[in-house]
């Protein structure tokens, strides 16, 4: 994050003057300012960490079309068992829900993050900042949350409004599972009856042996 | 088959296959006729066996062939960013063999050696830190056995019982030995800022993997192992650094980890928001589901490891584990659930590893419906698939810790089931 380069300059400024000090063992060495910088590239949600720049839905479509289309498709919906990354509103609560960035992902922050980070998949790192923003850009236009003549930049970032922010709790488990869960067990004349509801075997889906 | 001396011949090899096979079906019975493997004279009892120079590092003999890790084609959409199978339903014991241990990657099994290594500790500390491999062999040294377990383990099996083996129900699990330096220690050289709440860990691969840990974990029990089982990392496992979050999802554990960052929130990277995000059944989603609940299975008998020996004595095992601390207990049930029959641990329970269990019974040939289901230290009882859908629907995709049942039927035959 940007917030931490400015940190990182100035420790390095401390430790050039002597040794580091926190260490206990002196090993390691101060990270340099162009280290920090090039491997320090995660956003955070209230986008800490975005760099300067823009990009439009119209770049956006061009450099989807060009790098991303191939497994995403044209309109980000999705090819094969590839991730579909547009659609599925409303789908959360019913029994196939469709997790897209429109329908399920709280923050814009982690698309720009991802897509810039490991995007396309296997050449990632090969978008330029400019591109990242209009390729995040295009995925909002193909969700219906922008329109077509938007420009997503470090400036309007946090404005974009997330369908699903709200959409998460932390784990409860504690609440709502644990006392249930915590209570000593029943050993004998459990239940009266058992039968079998269901079996693998009928569904067939595991590879046989030597596969 | 080779021609070097010592090993046995086609012929010797078939005869003692036919000799075997009778063996299993006389069981406990008196010899009808005497048994050639005992009274002809046989190849390996006679010639030499291998050298010490022929196997500088050595592989399972040939008849263990099948016990190799599995991957299920229909599961993702190619085999870079895809999940494997550990043999579970073979194993015995508790450690992991590394050459069959499950494997997760997003972006491929990369190759990164010790030379080009580099970790770097950055964000809120006094000083940012690059270490090389060199630099954490020289901090003082940790031993600890874990499991590790992938958030999706059994994840297949929400909506009912898919596939037919333990290896596929409950196969992402490896357990092994590590020796690394606790991050704490790294974290402490760089010297955590007070504002500093977290830490964001992420892995030198393309897909990064990057994951935020609240730091009260990180200055506790996470490792940065770069030892497993004895030796290094095998490449799949995270060559030559990976970090362990002890009790915590596998996803956590971040492979060819390249830099761990102090931050004041977590980041919310994908990994902990698009996945490893639990929906439940009214839409909303558990974010930060870290901890692995106590769990059990059955490995044997189990669809992969059929009963071939006909009624008699019967060894009932499996594995046991728990990210909340050590298992107490382990019960196992013959009919599906109406009652239950406390197992033995081979070893009292580990913290956050696996324990193996053993029940052993005399089979009459009948029919069973086969469960295990594990207590901890805290007194957490794994409960039934049945109560956790009951809570969470069907679509949270991780953490399902439901107790597995397996159909055990006359002719020793195993399936994977679901009970009422």
């Amino acid at each position: 994050m940007s917030r931490s380069r400015n940190l990182s300059a100035a420790a390095l400024l401390l430790a050039l003057t002597g040794p580091a000090q926190a260490g206990h063992f002196g090993l390691g060495r101060p990270a340099l300012p162009e280290e920090v910088a090039a491997w320090n590239l995660d956003v955070a949600p209230d986008g800490v960490g975005l760099p300067e720049g823009s990009g439009s839905v119209e770049d956006g479509e061009e450099i989807f079309s060009a790098n991303c289309a191939v497994c995403h498709g044209e309109f980000a919906e999705g090819v094969g068992n590839y991730p579909k990354l547009a659609g599925g509103e409303g789908t959360l609560d019913r029994d196939d829900p469709l997790k897209t960035v429109g329908s399920y992902w709280p923050y814009l922050s982690t698309v720009w993050d991802y897509v810039h980070r490991s995007m396309p998949f296997g050449a990632a790192q090969v978008l330029t900042v400019d591109e990242v923003y209009a390729v995040t850009a295009y995925i909002l236009y193909s969700n219906y949350l922008v329109d077509e003549d938007f420009v997503l930049s470090n400036e309007n970032f946090l404005e974009v409004e997330m369908p699903n922010a709200d959409g998460f709790i932390v784990d409860d488990r504690e609440t709502t599972e644990l006392p249930r869960f915590s209570q000593p067990p029943c050993m004998t004349d459990c239940k009266p009856e058992v039968e079998i509801t269901m079996r693998a075997a009928v569904l067939d889906v595991t590879p046989d042996e030597g596969q | 088959m080779t021609d070097r001396p010592g090993a046995p011949t086609r012929r010797g090899f078939l005869k003692a296959g036919l000799a075997g096979g009778g063996a299993l079906v006389a069981g406990g019975a008196a010899a009808q006729e005497p048994d050639p493997l005992i009274t002809e004279k046989q190849p390996w009892a006679q010639m030499w066996g291998d050298g010490v120079d022929a196997t500088p590092y050595g592989m399972p003999i040939e008849y263990e062939s099948d016990v190799i890790r599995r991957n299920v084609g229909w599961l993702t959409a190619d085999t870079i960013s895809s999940v494997n199978f550990s043999p579970i339903h073979a194993l015995d014991g508790t450690i992991t063999p590394q050459g069959c241990a499950f494997e997760r990657h997003h972006s491929g099994a990369i190759d990164l050696p010790k030379e080009d290594y580099r970790l770097m500790i950055n964000g809120l500390v006094e000083t940012p830190l690059v270490f090389t491999y060199a630099d954490l062999e020289r901090f003082p040294r940790v031993n600890h056995t874990y499991f590790l377990e992938c958030a999706a383990n059994s994840g297949m099996e929400w909506a009912g019982a898919q596939l037919n083996g333990a290896q596929f129900t409950h196969g992402m699990i490896h357990n092994m030995e590590y020796s690394g330096v606790p991050l704490r220690m790294l974290l402490e050289e760089a010297g955590v800022k007070p504002e500093g709440k977290w830490v964001y860990v992420e892995g030198a691969d393309a897909s990064s993997n990057g994951r935020s840990i609240p730091l009260d974990k990180a200055l506790d029990d996470c490792l940065v192992a770069f030892k497993a089982n004895g030796e290094a990392l095998r490449k799949e496992h995270g060559y030559p650094v990976r970090l362990c979050v002890p009790g915590w999802e596998g996803n956590m554990w971040i492979k060819w980890l390249r830099r761990v960052e102090v931050t004041t929130e977590a980041v919310e990277s994908r990994e902990e928001t698009s996945k490893y995000t639990d929906t439940l059944a009214d839409g909303t989603s558990r974010k930060w589901t870290w901890v692995m609940d106590a769990k059990s299975v059955i490995t044997s008998p189990s669809p992969q490891s059929p009963i071939t020996h006909g009624p008699g004595p019967l060894v009932i095992t499996g594995l046991a584990w728990s990210g909340r601390g050590a298992i107490s207990r382990v019960d196992v049930s013959r009919d599906g659930g109406k009652s239950w029959q406390t197992a033995r641990l081979a070893q009292p329970g580990q913290n956050m590893a696996l324990s193996r269990f053993y029940l052993d019974i005399d089979w009459d040939g009948s029919e069973m419906l086969l469960q295990s289901r594990a207590m901890d230290e805290t007194g957490y009882v794994q409960p039934t698939k049945n109560a956790l859908r009951e809570i969470r629907g069907l679509n949270s995709i991780y953490h399902n810790n439901g107790i597995q049942t397996w159909w055990v039927k006359a002719n020793g035959e195993a399936e994977n089931v679901e009970v009422s």
